[in-house]
């Protein structure tokens, strides 16, 4: 790429001024060169790691070096949802339907050990163990809650991920994936939709028992 | 490393409890409870086992609650919670009320009979119209016990959804992940078997159903009866959407009333109430709290509050862990200042073993608490600048300030906001001489100056007063009865602080004073969290110099241990944190576990007293006024 430009650079056929105006690139580079530098986050918090996840945002930890610092608070201005802090039963319809309102390309990071996995809460009757039970997760972050530095280092390996992905493959250009997540059902206990036939037929096997 | 404890697990009798109760020593009567026994006769009151006193007539509750407040002056109700008893066979619900003008809560029990299975309980009458701030905690034991409360205005689940299937807190209801009554479970033992709990549980989640459960017939309405008091003068879209049904038109009405009938042009005109829905995901409700708030053009003519979307079963899980696991998730409660908490849960449980920190632990105590409450003051003015609607910008300069404090903390603690720094009868670590240089400078030099420079700022600034001065007035008398708590109540006029009405830890050897102020509203809430911040320094400054004549190192009363064994009884401890009151109710068989374990939150009990301050005002106050109480969503849900 460098020696196409340095070529372009002394041609004689591009104008004078224009020489060192010139750059050439992949149409994936420059793609996702400004991808990866203007995502931005939604506001939204969930318990202790949204205090950290706001720490990172201040003055110290300074998040708009990387370009991430505009914290939308409508799904449908955001690219990155980040699962800050404990998923409870009550509260993962609304987090799938924000997540289903998020255009593509749409990523997911996992803050911390309750929303990796649970965390220290995860035998609760009202905790869901992890976030990606329900929707896929880009990066999962260790801690709890994880240190500024930690969700910056996050960060930075979702920005790895965006620059390797190829406009020839992401699924969001693709005819047919358009992956709307059902929401959830708050019913006796929390019902997973997409495992509705299932539940069905246990439920029904034990009642016969 | 040493962190394996050495003895096995213990082989405890699951009947543990019963065993040791079988005399379980009754309560010493203080002068307000015979005087209450006088009053009711000795075959109502009587003693109840280790704190306070029984009625033994639930139809005269109401009563007896009236007594209290207007004869003896316990004017707000504190605590209210429910125990289960499944040996004995009862439900016993607890009360505890206190005077506003200080000393020890009284507590007073009843009893309903355990039901079987499922069922709900006989009811209880409600105390709500005797003490305001009874409404929510009757729906929380609602909500996990399966005890109904007569005449109740709104009973509903709280924390949970309707339609939820069980009481939780009952301790034959077990949760999808059940591995046995109390830790250490056997599976998480050295050599045990390592499983996922996903791989042991017949749904392969973290869920149970009944027997016959079919999801694809079943209709979900987990905000059942939510709506139901707001709908007055409210459209109706029906749900195929395109049939507008007006429910009833009470604006018209409405407006004409207030000007005495005789209705203007304006009022005539056609306006709808609406329902928002303000949250669980909002900018501005301080996590995921949801306020349903009903609108008159932009004025809210009434709020409900949705809870229990940061629900994480905090006092399940309490009472399987052992005492000692209980501390790093008590830092989970309220987030902000999780070693004010700390001190919260470790008092009471010292208070039921009988031990007494050493000099030095107190010092520790009293000094990592005022600062944690002077963190925990920046942020809440930071975000009530936020709300409105300074974005940002303003909050930057507290939580510079906020993350020097943290600095301290992580170094001594070795982590920012989950400390676990506090033990039973004493804390984890010493300050070595470059933190103590630290939090000298902090105490002397810098955050003196960052006040001075706050209150130069924002004060008299004109934005400022004029968006706070007279919105969210709550008097002083309905404050005490919505029991509130912390800064709001003092801004109200009311010198309530734990640290001086029921003093603990050694409080009393500072020089500080509680500041009060009588606006009762958003602005005196304000500056009585500035002021505080000022006495906090003073603690924190006397703290330091008298610290100097005490052992380095003394850290510690008695020997370090894993298994603490906490005599049967029961016990109430509070502490004054940044938020308000927090309170521990605890209940030991003796064993090495909570038997009980309740969470008296400040932020849950204020926030009764939120649709009173707001109605009236605009909606843009509402966020402001909600900011003012300076709640925190890990302490409302548990």
């Amino acid at each position: 790429m460098t020696e196409l430009t340095a070529e372009l650079q002394n041609d004689p056929r591009v104008p004078e001024e224009l020489r060192n105006n010139v750059f050439i690139t992949t149409l994936d580079k420059i793609y996702n060169w400004g991808r990866k530098r203007s995502v931005w986050p939604m506001l939204f918090g969930l318990a202790c790691c949204a205090i950290e996840m706001i720490a990172t945002a201040a003055s110290r930890h300074d998040l708009a070096r990387f370009g991430w610092e505009l914290m939308r608070a409508s799904p449908r201005q955001a690219d990155l949802m980040i699962v800050s802090g404990t998923v409870t039963k009550k509260m993962v319809p609304q987090i799938v339907r924000l997540y289903n309102q998020m255009p593509e390309p749409r990523y997911v990071i996992a803050m911390g050990a309750c929303a990796t996995a649970g965390g220290p809460f995860k035998e609760g009757y009202n905790v869901v163990s992890g976030i990606d039970k329900f929707i896929p997760v880009d990066v999962y972050i260790t801690g709890c809650p994880p240190r500024p530095e930690a969700l910056l280092h996050s960060f930075l390996k979702l920005q790895e991920k965006i620059e390797k992905q190829s406009l020839r493959n992401v699924p969001w250009y693709r005819p047919g994936t358009d992956d709307i997540i059902p929401v959830p059902m708050l019913g006796p206990d929390l019902v997973d939709m997409r495992r509705a036939e299932a539940i069905r037929a246990k439920a029904a096997e034990s009642q016969n028992a | 490393m040493s962190q394996t404890p050495t003895n096995p697990p213990a082989a405890k009798p699951a009947a543990g409890h019963g065993a040791k109760a079988a005399a379980p020593k009754l309560a010493v009567l203080t002068p307000e409870m015979q005087q209450l026994q006088q009053h009711f006769g000795e075959a109502l009151i009587t003693p109840a086992p280790f704190v306070g006193v029984l009625v033994n007539d639930k139809r005269r509750l109401v009563d007896v609650a009236r007594y209290l407040r207007d004869e003896l002056k316990y004017d707000s109700i504190t605590n209210l919670t429910a125990v289960d008893y499944i040996k004995e066979g009862y439900f016993e619900v607890v009360y505890q009320v206190q005077r506003s003008t200080g000393g020890e809560p009284l507590t007073f029990k009843a009893r309903v009979p355990r039901p079987q299975g499922n069922d709900l309980s006989e009811p209880l009458p409600s105390l709500t119209a005797v003490y305001a701030g009874a409404d929510f905690q009757e729906r929380e034991v609602y909500d996990m016990f399966g005890i109904p409360f007569e005449g109740h205005p709104d009973l509903r689940r709280i924390l949970l959804w309707e339609g939820f299937y069980g009481w939780p807190l009952r301790k034959d209801w077990h949760e999808p992940y059940y591995e046995g009554d109390t830790k250490p479970f056997e599976s998480r033992w050295p050599g045990g078997d390592h499983k996922l709990a996903e791989e042991r549980v017949p749904w392969e989640d973290n869920v149970n159903y009944p027997p016959g459960f079919d999801p694809l017939s079943f209709v979900a309405n987990p905000d059942a009866g939510l709506y139901d008091s707001m709908m007055h003068g409210v459209r109706v879209v029906q749900s195929d959407g395109s049939a507008l049904t007006t429910q009833q038109n009470g604006t018209a009405t409405a407006a004409a009333e207030r000007n005495g009938g005789a209705a203007t042009a304006l009022d005539e005109l056609q306006t709808d109430q609406i329902i928002v829905n303000m949250g669980p995901q909002h900018p501005s409700t301080h996590g995921v709290l949801r306020m349903v708030v009903k609108l008159d053009g932009e004025t809210v003519t009434d709020l409900k509050l949705a809870l229990g979307y940061l629900h994480r079963n905090h006092e399940k899980i309490g009472e399987r862990n052992t005492w000692l696991h209980n501390i790093p998730y008590t830092d989970r409660l309220d987030y902000i200042c999780g070693l004010a908490n700390e001190w919260g849960y470790v008092l009471t449980v010292e208070k039921m073993m009988g031990i007494k920190p050493t000099e030095r632990a107190e010092y520790l105590r009293v000094l990592m608490a005022e600062l944690t409450r002077i963190q925990s003051h920046f942020w809440a003015i930071g975000f009530l600048l936020n709300d409105l609607g300074a974005f940002y910008t303003p909050a930057l300069y507290f939580i510079t300030e906020r993350d020097l404090i943290l600095d301290l903390f992580e170094s001594v603690t070795g982590s920012r906001l989950m400390c676990n720094y506090f033990r039973f009868g004493g804390v984890a670590r010493d300050l070595t001489e470059a933190q103590l240089a630290h939090a000298k400078e902090l105490a002397f030099e810098r955050i003196p100056r960052k006040i001075d420079e706050l209150e130069a700022l924002l004060t008299d600034n004109e934005i400022v007063r004029a968006r706070t001065i007279g919105v969210g007035y709550l008097p002083a008398d309905r404050s005490i009865n919505y029991s509130l708590t912390g800064p709001c109540i003092r801004a109200a006029g009311v010198p309530y602080d734990i640290r001086r009405v029921d003093p603990y830890g050694i409080y009393d050897r500072f020089d500080f004073d509680i500041p009060v102020l009588y606006g009762a509203d958003v602005y005196d809430r304000y500056r009585v969290r500035v002021m505080e911040m000022r006495q906090s320094l003073r603690i924190v400054q006397q703290c330091l110099k008298q610290m100097e004549d005490t052992r380095w190192g003394d850290i510690q009363a008695g020997k370090k241990a894993y298994n603490h064994r906490v005599p049967a009884g029961q016990a109430y401890g509070r502490v004054e944190t940044p938020k308000g009151e927090l309170g521990f109710y605890l209940v030991s068989d003796g064993g090495q576990n909570a038997y009980r374990y309740h969470v008296r939150s400040s932020s849950f009990i204020n926030l009764n007293s939120l649709k009173e301050m707001v109605v009236g005002h605009k909606v843009a106050d509402a966020v402001v006024i909600l900011g003012s109480l300076d709640i925190v969503l890990g302490e409302v849900d548990r």
